[in-house]
């Protein structure tokens, strides 16, 4: 039997920029949870949704669930949540800017937050994706043949 | 020197580091030859683990040739000895050295107080695991100071290849002590929860222990072909429900003897159950995700046998106790006693009984180690079993 030789090139640490950026997502989720959670009457004075603060308390909840799911050892999933719930944001926004100066303000940073939650997702996606079909070790039974 | 050290969670370096030097009588140093990546380091890889600091050192699977002895050691270890060192660090004198019980002896775990109120007692000194068990650097080095050289070492005579020899320290005697412990019988059906290394290993072992018959469960294909190699039977716990295939397989009754070689970071096939485990282990209300456990206490037969290798590093939740002692099964678990088996092992080798190598997939130096950990963790690549040559 002839262990496969793992040829890539190495790189110095195990941590890719797409790691670094979803912490830094988690981290921001859960900066922006706890002020949709805690202070949801100034935040939707400041974005044109005044006397929603009970729906902006459900989106602080959702934010600080993708925050944790985004900071464990399988991010993907809470990122590519964020890029969902970065939807909903947006279509809570939208009939908001009509009004509202500030929600246009906020609707062009979710819609600029949303690339990079796609771009993130994409990428830690590709990183952990089993691409190459199962090899058979069929022939390593290691024992004496009987 | 050049090593692998761990700088957070996911994060591990490939660094320089100071040179290792003789720090008590009973040191050595050795050249590291071969060492491994293992599915427990994962955990640590993880941070699943408590006790890690930036800058810890990696590894404790390896082996190497002796360059330096300490005084003590002389009459036991000479320069250009190869030895495998035992990923337990073990001083030989205490009552539980006596007994064998090397995983749990008294005196080298150099945060002995750590150790004790973690928990209740203090286990031995490990190598490269964290601070709870001393905190020595590990062997995913060039070099290493191999404390209590004296006694934590196994010779390897030139003829068995580093291949052949580097898995006696760890994952081999682990998988070994998971089916003695089965007290397997002719007409067993041992079941193996995860074939990853230790479980391929434990596999092999209740066949040459005696077993009727072997089953192995994972959901991989790659490690489920390795497993059949060895003549066992296997379950795809995505496509089978484990619980009615071993039924089906027993007469109704349920095996025996059940091995879990998976321990904290398994993966369930229910969602809510799964669920339950990510969201409780992410708000740390519990340590591990123990699957496993549960499913081998529903499966196993009544005056079965339940033999846990895999690591869990603290609380577990929603355990049906009340199954487990309804129907009088035995938990059987603990870290190998790595040195309490090593020459009946080492003898098997060289008999051409096992050949351990069976279980490499990947060889590659030790600067693609952080590469590797990815590699591993993320199950690319059918990868199963890294050694890397510093």
């Amino acid at each position: 039997m002839e262990p496969a030789m793992h040829a890539d090139t190495p790189r110095k640490g195990s941590l890719t920029a797409a790691d670094r950026a979803a912490r830094a997502l988690g981290w921001f989720s859960l900066a922006l949870g706890a002020v949709e959670l805690f202070a949801p009457g100034r935040l939707g004075r400041a974005v044109g949704l005044e006397g929603r603060e009970t729906l902006l308390r459900g989106y602080g909840v959702r934010e600080i669930g993708a925050g944790v799911a985004a900071l464990s050892d399988t991010p993907a999933p809470a990122i590519w949540a964020r890029a969902m719930g970065d939807l909903v944001d947006m279509a809570t926004l939208a009939p908001a800017a009509r009004r509202s100066q500030g929600a246009v303000y906020a609707l062009v940073a979710v819609a600029a937050i949303t690339l990079i939650d796609i771009a993130v997702a994409s990428a830690l996606t590709r990183q952990t994706a089993r691409s190459a079909p199962p090899r058979d070790y069929s022939d390593r039974s290691g024992l004496r043949a009987a | 020197v050049k090593a692998l050290v761990w700088h957070g969670k996911q994060d591990v370096r490939y660094d320089s580091v100071p040179d290792p030097e003789i720090e008590d009588a009973r040191d050595a140093i050795i050249k590291v030859t071969s060492c491994a990546i293992c599915g427990s380091d994962l955990h640590l890889f993880h941070n699943m683990v408590p006790g890690m600091k930036p800058g810890d050192i990696m590894g404790h699977e390896m082996m190497g040739e002796v360059v330096d002895v300490g005084e003590a050691a002389r009459g036991k270890l000479a320069v250009g000895d190869r030895i495998v060192v035992p990923f337990t660090i073990i001083c030989g004198d205490c009552d539980q050295c006596k007994r064998g019980n090397f995983s749990v002896c008294e005196r080298t775990n150099r945060n002995k107080d750590i150790g004790d109120k973690v928990f209740g007692h203090t286990t031995a000194g490990l190598f490269g695991y964290t601070h709870l068990t001393g905190g020595y650097p590990g062997g995913q080095a060039e070099f290493l100071r191999v404390p209590f050289a004296d006694t934590t070492h196994v010779k390897i005579p030139d003829g068995i290849s580093d291949e052949q020899a580097l898995f006696l320290g760890d994952i081999f005697p682990t998988g070994w002590q998971a089916a003695i412990a089965c007290d397997i019988e002719p007409t067993d059906t041992v079941v193996v929860w995860g074939c990853g290394p230790v479980g391929q290993m434990a596999i092999r072992s209740a066949i040459l222990l005696g077993a009727e018959r072997v089953v192995a469960i994972d959901r991989y294909p790659e490690r489920l072909s390795m497993a059949a190699a060895a003549g066992a039977v296997t379950i795809d716990y995505t496509a089978q429900n484990v619980h009615e295939t071993l039924n089906d397989l027993t007469d109704g009754k349920g095996p025996e003897k059940c091995i879990d070689a998976v321990g904290m970071e398994a993966h369930s096939p229910f969602t809510v159950e799964q669920a339950y485990d990510r969201v409780k282990t992410a708000m740390m209300m519990e340590n591990d995700r123990p699957h496993v456990l549960r499913e081998m206490i529903y499966t196993c037969r009544p005056g079965g046998i339940l033999s846990v290798a895999g690591v869990y590093g603290g609380l577990v939740d929603k355990i049906p106790f009340g199954q487990l002692m309804n129907k009088g099964l035995t938990l059987r678990t603990g870290q190998t006693h790595v040195n309490r088996w090593t020459d009946d092992l080492l003898h098997r080798i060289e008999e051409g009984e096992i050949d351990p190598s069976f279980v490499i997939t990947h060889t590659a130096s030790l600067a693609d180690g952080p590469e590797l950990y990815r590699t591993f963790e993320n199950k690319q690549d059918s990868c199963i079993k890294v050694v890397l040559k510093p």
